[in-house]
């Protein structure tokens, strides 16, 4: 991964881009590479999901005054860009359509929650049939 | 005011849709863009990602004669090659990714050089945020393609989302029946329902646009210099690195001076007044200059240089019945970021034709508002720009910048005067923003503060030193 003619900040492996309970003033766009979405509870970590090149995160903090529900953090070397709050609602006030393409990956994160919410009513059916 | 095919007239003899509301896009409707640089790709690009959000259909010819992917400055578009950091921003949002092959250097810090010494200004999140860019195939000396062009980048994108390229010089352009008429050599006249002028200034395409009555005026110009020097990636790695070096220096007439580095070459950007050779050639022999370059540089030895126009005045009216002028052609920013606003001129147009049609109250209504707000900025930014020409000519002021921008960046104090400086030479904000934080009180007494260290001659070496840790 090329350090010179590249944008955004090379992090290594298992670097943190950005803390679960932390308040963002912030988002994120992979350049390269990939990361990994870890939600922290009660000392356990669970990966949500990897996003790789071009994919937006971290967007919820734009939006919302509330601390980040899950830490990003670098699966190998990853290369991200980091798109300021102030400035994204300040072009969106001028140019709405910059926000189409944030709706549409918001819509197939809870396309794809509800995907996931289906499937593990499904596992948990089985299961329970197993032990009936 | 977007129509369907069903409540229009789609179909006439002429090879026009006429739409039950006449001026409005619908499916099948035709647009010529003239010129496949950035504004016009933008356009395309964006008109056509968001006519398939609607379902809507469109025809879209981008008139280019030039090739970008061929090396050498035949596909240059003359300029600095700068994608400011919005626009770095605002392109990832949009889902535009620029690859390493289109940036030849991601900026990550400014180096502000006077003749009373030097400091850096890092970027926000210490990330490279500013991309630099070759716009065509690059300098003169270049023989084999080695990297893609931006210019290039943009118009395959636009290419990508169906809009068709028609490689010929435009010869005329006209208005039959209030349609723009477009011909190009050998060929029978295209008729067209919208016509978006993207060209540039460096052309004589709109000298030809003055004289169709719509009211359009050229706008005022000035020239600038670029030149280029092959210097070699490694020299750029121990000398100049991944920061965008810009000069304020008592040479007269020269207003702005910037050394952008970028693969193996790196750009030399002037704006002043009456620019020509002999003003290039005090600044590249200056010895601010030879201190940053790579030891055995020689100014005399470059790979090409050019002196184009530029726009500093919009376009007073940069809109008519079916025709609509974007990028420099139109408004552009003053000096700075030209490619960010030919990207909000696009994106404006393209908003306004379809979803509010093409008619000149359309384009006063809802396109002409971003271009007042750039040409209302421009006039702030003729006052901010004149602060720096003042900094310019006085020692002393330029002794108290270095000294409070250096406390800033080396004690970490809350950096009033290094953002704006960041703002001011990358571009990345309104002038009016940057214009309210020059005159911010807190400021001003940290200037009174540093004038009689100013006075007395206390600055250069030491601070220098200190701040870029040489």
């Amino acid at each position: 991964m090329d350090g010179t003619a590249v944008l955004g900040r090379i992090y290594a492996d298992g670097e943190t881009v950005a803390r679960q309970g932390d308040v963002g003033d912030c988002m994120y766009v992979v350049q390269d590479g990939e990361v990994e979405i870890v939600a922290e509870h009660d000392g356990h970590e669970t990966v949500l999901r990897s996003a790789g090149r071009n994919e937006i995160l971290g967007e919820m903090a734009i939006f919302e005054h509330r601390p980040r529900s899950a830490t990003i953090r670098a699966r190998g070397t990853a290369r991200i860009l980091t798109l300021d709050k102030r400035n994204f609602l300040r072009r969106i006030n001028e140019d709405p359509s910059l926000a189409f393409r944030m709706i549409e990956t918001m819509s197939h994160r809870v396309r794809d929650l509800s995907a996931e919410v289906v499937e593990l009513e499904e596992r948990l059916r089985a299961a329970g049939a197993l032990v009936r | 005011m977007i129509a369907r095919r069903g409540e229009s007239n789609a179909g006439a003899s002429d090879g026009t849709s006429v739409a039950a509301d006449d001026a409005v896009l619908v499916d099948g409707s035709r647009i010529a863009v003239l010129g496949g640089g950035p504004a016009g790709s933008f356009f395309a690009y964006f008109l056509l990602d968001m006519a398939a959000r609607v379902d809507v259909r469109l025809e879209l010819d981008i008139y280019e004669p030039r090739t970008f992917a061929q090396p050498g400055p035949t596909g240059c578009n003359m300029c600095g090659g700068i994608v400011s950091e919005t626009l770095v921003q605002n392109l990832a949002a949009d889902g535009v990714f620029l690859s390493g092959e289109v940036i030849q250097r991601g900026i990550d810090s400014y180096m502000l050089h006077t003749d009373v010494g030097s400091v850096r200004i890092s970027t926000p999140h210490a990330e490279a945020r500013i991309g630099a860019v070759h716009r065509g195939g690059g300098p003169r000396d270049v023989t084999e393609p080695r990297w893609e062009s931006f210019d290039g980048h943009l118009l395959a994108r636009a290419l990508g989302v169906g809009a068709n390229l028609i490689g010929s010089r435009v010869e005329e352009v006209g208005l039959v029946d209030g349609r723009p008429s477009i011909r190009v050599h050998g060929q029978e006249p295209r008729r067209y329902d919208l016509a978006v002028v993207a060209t540039g200034v460096n052309t004589s395409l709109l000298k030809a646009l003055e004289g169709l009555g719509i009211g359009y005026r050229r706008p005022s110009l000035t020239k600038t210099l670029i030149r280029e020097y092959h210097v070699g990636a490694e020299a750029i790695r121990t000398s100049l690195g991944t920061s965008m070096h810009v000069f304020l220096l008592n040479i007269p007439r020269l207003e702005f001076a910037a050394l952008i580095p970028k693969g193996d070459y790196v750009t030399m950007c002037l704006l002043g007044e009456e620019i020509d050779n002999a003003l290039g050639d005090a600044f590249a022999t200056s010895k601010e200059v030879r201190a940053v370059m790579p030891p055995g540089w020689e100014p005399e030895a470059r790979s090409c240089q050019c002196i184009p126009h530029i726009n500093v005045r919009g376009v007073e009216k940069p809109y008519a019945d079916r025709v609509v002028f974007i990028g420099d052609s139109g408004v552009t920013r003053l000096y700075k970021d030209g490619i960010g606003a030919a990207y909000r001129t696009a994106k404006a147009a393209a908003r306004t034709a379809l979803f509010e049609g093409v008619s000149e109250a359309a384009f006063g209504r809802y396109f002409m508002p971003v271009c007042r707000s750039i040409r209302g900025d421009n006039r702030i930014g003729e006052v901010a720009f004149r602060l720096t020409r003042l900094a310019q000519r006085l020692r002393i002021l330029r002794r108290a910048i270095l000294a409070i921008t250096i406390e800033e960046q080396v004690r970490g104090r809350r950096p009033r005067l290094s953002s704006i400086l960041w703002d001011m030479f990358s571009g990345s904000a309104p002038y009016g923003d940057i214009f309210t934080r020059m005159v911010h009180p807190a400021l001003l007494w940290r200037g009174l503060l540093a004038m009689p260290g100013a006075l007395v001659g206390r600055t250069a070496s030491t601070l220098h030193e200190r701040s870029t840790g040489g």
